[in-house]
C-alpha cells in the first residue's frame, strides 16, 4: 500500500513502525503524561513535606535523594510534571485561542483587518520571545498564572500565521464562495470548510509549542519569575539546588534531565506528526 | 537591489513604531500605583506629594500625550534615568553592550564553525555513523535547556576539573584577552549548545536538497571533483535556509543571554533587564527590552538583505 492510499492515522502507524525516534517520542511523552496525571499515586512523599535529612544522596527510601530542605527529589519531579503539563495545556490553549482566532478573522475578512493583524503579528515577532515573556511576567508580577498568560500571549502570533494562510486559501475556493452566497455564516464556513483544512498544521504546531512552553516556564521559574517556592516546578528545583550543586549534584541533575527528556519526547513526536500529517514534508531523510 | 533595500527600510518604520507602542503599553500595565511601585513599598506619600510626583513624571497627561513625549525623548536618544542609580539608561546600556555582544557573537561564531561542517559532512555521508551521531547530538542539543547546560558545565569544571573563576569582574578582551577568554569560555559553550543543533540540522537538510538538484548531477557528470561541487556549486544555494535560521537564532542568543549572564555573573544587557525587574527599575527594563527588540529587527533586516545577495531571484516585489 502506498502512502497516498493510507489515511493520516495509517501514515502515523507506519511511521512509528519504521522510525525508532517516533516510537521513542511516543514513549517519552506517554511517560510524562502518565507521571503528571498519576502524580499523587506515583510519588511516595508529599512534594512540599520535609520527611528526611537534608541533601541525602539517591538510594534507600529516597530514589533520587533529598533536596536542601529534606524534601524527596523524586516526588517533587513527579509533581513538577503536573505543573509542566498544566503550563503546556493552559499556555498553548491561550496561544491557540488568541492566535487561532486572530488568524481566522484575518484570513476570512481580509482588507484592513488582515493588514492590522499582520502588523500586530510582525511587531510581536520583532521581540526575542524569551525577553518578551520575561518582561511581561516581570511587569505583571511573578507567579505561575502570570507566566502561563505571558507564554500564551507571546506564542499566539505563531498560531495566527499558521491559521491565516490556509483560511485565506479555503475562503477563496469557489465552493466556499458558493456557500457564502447562499447565506452560510462565519461559523458554518469555519466549522465545515476551514477547520478540517487547518487541523494538520495546528496539531503539529501545538505539539512543538507544548515543548517550548514547558521550556519557557522552566526558564521563568529558574529566574524566580514563574512558579514560586515551595511548589515543585522543575525550573524552581534547579534554581534552588544550584547553590548546593557541588555538595549534592542530584538536586540539579535530575530536574534538568526531566526537562530535557520531556522536551526531547515532544520534539520527536512533533516531527513524527509532521511527517505523518503532511505528506509533502514526510521525507524522513531530509 | 537599491529599490529592494529602500522598500525593506520603509517597512522598518511601522515595525519600530509598533515595538515602541508595545513597550510603552507594557510599562503602563504595571499593577497598582505606578509612583508607589517606582518608589518602593517603604515610601509613605501623602495625596499632595503623590500628585506632585505624578506631574513630575508626566503621568498626569493623557496616555497618547505621554506616549508622544516618550517617543520624542526616544528619538533624541533619551531613554530616561535609572530609578536606583539615577544614571541615564542609554549610558547603562552602552556600558553593558560589549559584554552581551561579545557573548552573542562568540556563541554564533562557535556554532557556525562547529555546525556548518558537521551538517555538510552529515549530508554527504548520509546514513553513515557520523550522520547518526550528528542527528543524535542535534536532538539532544535542542532539548537541553541552556540554564541546565550552564549549570552542568559549572558543576563538571569546578568539581572534576577544579577550575577556579577567572576574576570577579568582567575583563575586556582588549585589556586582557586571556582572562577574558577564561571568563567567556563556559558562557559561550552554554549559549551555543542549542544553536549548534539548529544550524547543523538546517545545514544538513539544505545540503541534501541542493545535492539532489539536476545542476549538481550535471556538474558531477562533467567530471567536476566532489570537493569543487560542494564548495562552488552546492554551498551558496544551501546557505540560503541556513542564513534564515541564523537570523531567527539571534533572538535566541539575545534571550538566552539573560539566563547565561545571570548564571556566570556577566553584567550584560540581559542581566540588566533581569535586575531591573527584580529591583522594579522600570525605565531600565523598558530601555533594555526596546534596545534588544531594535537590534533583533535590524539583524533580521541584514539577514533579508543577505538573502537577496545569495539568491538574486529574491526581490519580494
Amino acid at each position: 500500500m502506498t502512502d497516498a492510499t493510507l489515511g493520516r492515522l495509517g501514515r502515523l502507524r507506519r511511521l512509528v513502525g519504521r522510525s525508532p525516534s517516533a516510537l521513542m517520542g511516543i514513549v517519552l511523552v506517554s511517560a510524562f503524561f502518565t507521571l503528571a496525571l498519576a502524580a499523587p499515586l506515583v510519588a511516595p512523599f508529599d512534594p512540599t513535606a520535609q520527611p528526611a535529612k537534608r541533601l541525602l544522596p539517591p538510594g534507600g527510601r529516597h530514589l533520587l535523594g533529598t533536596d536542601e530542605f529534606g524534601r524527596d527529589v523524586f516526588s517533587r519531579i513527579v509533581h513538577g510534571a503536573r505543573i509542566s503539563l498544566q503550563v503546556g495545556v493552559v499556555s498553548v490553549g491561550i496561544a491557540l485561542a488568541l492566535g487561532g482566532t486572530l488568524g481566522l478573522i484575518a484570513g476570512y475578512c481580509l482588507g484592513v483587518v488582515d493588514t492590522l493583524t499582520g502588523r500586530v503579528v510582525d511587531v510581536m515577532f520583532a521581540f526575542p520571545s524569551v525577553i518578551l515573556i520575561i518582561a511581561i511576567s516581570g511587569v505583571l508580577g511573578a507567579g505561575l498564572s502570570t507566566a502561563m498568560v505571558a507564554i500564551g500571549i507571546v506564542y499566539s502570533p505563531i498560531f495566527a500565521r499558521i491559521v491565516r494562510a490556509p483560511t485565506l486559501a479555503v475562503v477563496q475556493q469557489p465552493y466556499v464562495e458558493g456557500a457564502r452566497a447562499i447565506g452560510a455564516g462565519l461559523g458554518r464556513v469555519v466549522g465545515r470548510h476551514v477547520l478540517p483544512n487547518i487541523a494538520a498544521p495546528v496539531i503539529v504546531q501545538t505539539t512543538l509549542s507544548f515543548s517550548t512552553a514547558i521550556l519557557s516556564e522552566a526558564t521563568l521559574s529558574f529566574l524566580g519569575l514563574g512558579t514560586q517556592p515551595p511548589d515543585p516546578s522543575w525550573g524552581t528545583m534547579l534554581s534552588g539546588g544550584r547553590r548546593f550543586m557541588e555538595l549534592a549534584p542530584w538536586v540539579t541533575v535530575y530536574p534538568g534531565l526531566a526537562i530535557a527528556l520531556t522536551v526531547l519526547g515532544l520534539n520527536l513526536l512533533g516531527d513524527a506528526l509532521r511527517d505523518a500529517l503532511d505528506p509533502r514534508l514526510g521525507q524522513p531523510d531530509t | 537591489m537599491s529599490r529592494y533595500f529602500l522598500r525593506r527600510l520603509g517597512l522598518l518604520v511601522p515595525t519600530l513604531l509598533g515595538i515602541s507602542v508595545l513597550v510603552f503599553v507594557l510599562m503602563r500595565l504595571i499593577p497598582g500605583d505606578v509612583v508607589q511601585v517606582m518608589l518602593g513599598t517603604e515610601a509613605q506619600l501623602g495625596p499632595e506629594q503623590r500628585q506632585t510626583l505624578y506631574r513630575l513624571f508626566g503621568l498626569d497627561a493623557p496616555l497618547h500625550v505621554q506616549y508622544l513625549r516618550w517617543l520624542g525623548d526616544l528619538l533624541r536618544g533619551d531613554l530616561g534615568v535609572s530609578l536606583r542609580t539615577a544614571e541615564p539608561v542609554t549610558a547603562v546600556i552602552a556600558g553593558r553592550l560589549p559584554i552581551t555582544f561579545e557573548l552573542a557573537i562568540l556563541a554564533a561564531l562557535l556554532s557556525w564553525v562547529l555546525a556548518v561542517p558537521l551538517g555538510v559532512v552529515a549530508a554527504v555521508r548520509r546514513h553513515g555513523v557520523l550522520d547518526a551521531l550528528t542527528h543524535l547530538v542535534g536532538l539532544v542539543g535542542l532539548s537541553v535547556p541552556n540554564f541546565w547546560l550552564a549549570t552542568m558545565l559549572l558543576l563538571v569544571t569546578s568539581l572534576y576539573l577544579r577550575w577556579q573563576p577567572a576574576g570577579v569582574e568582567w575583563m575586556s578582551p582588549l585589556r586582557d584577552p586571556l582572562t577574558n577568554a577564561q571568563q567567556m569560555l563556559l558562557p559561550v559553550l552554554s549559549l551555543s549548545g542549542a544553536l549548534v543543533a539548529v544550524v547543523m540540522r538546517m545545514t544538513r537538510s539544505a545540503m541534501l536538497e541542493v545535492l539532489g538538484q539536476d545542476y549538481i548531477r550535471t556538474a558531477r557528470a562533467k567530471g567536476v571533483s566532489e570537493a569543487l561541487v560542494l564548495a562552488r556549486h552546492a554551498s551558496k544555494n544551501a546557505a540560503i535556509p541556513v542564513v534564515t535560521v541564523m537570523g531567527v537564532q539571534v533572538g535566541y542568543l539575545l534571550g538566552g543571554a539573560v539566563v547565561v549572564e545571570l548564571i556566570f555573573g556577566l553584567p550584560g544587557i540581559g542581566w540588566m533587564i533581569l535586575n531591573g525587574i527584580y529591583q522594579r527599575d522600570y525605565p531600565l527594563v523598558q530601555g533594555g527590552v526596546l534596545f534588544v527588540a531594535v537590534v533583533f529587527v535590524l539583524v533580521n533586516l541584514l539577514v533579508d538583505l543577505t538573502y537577496a545577495y545569495l539568491d538574486p531571484r529574491i526581490r519580494y516585489d
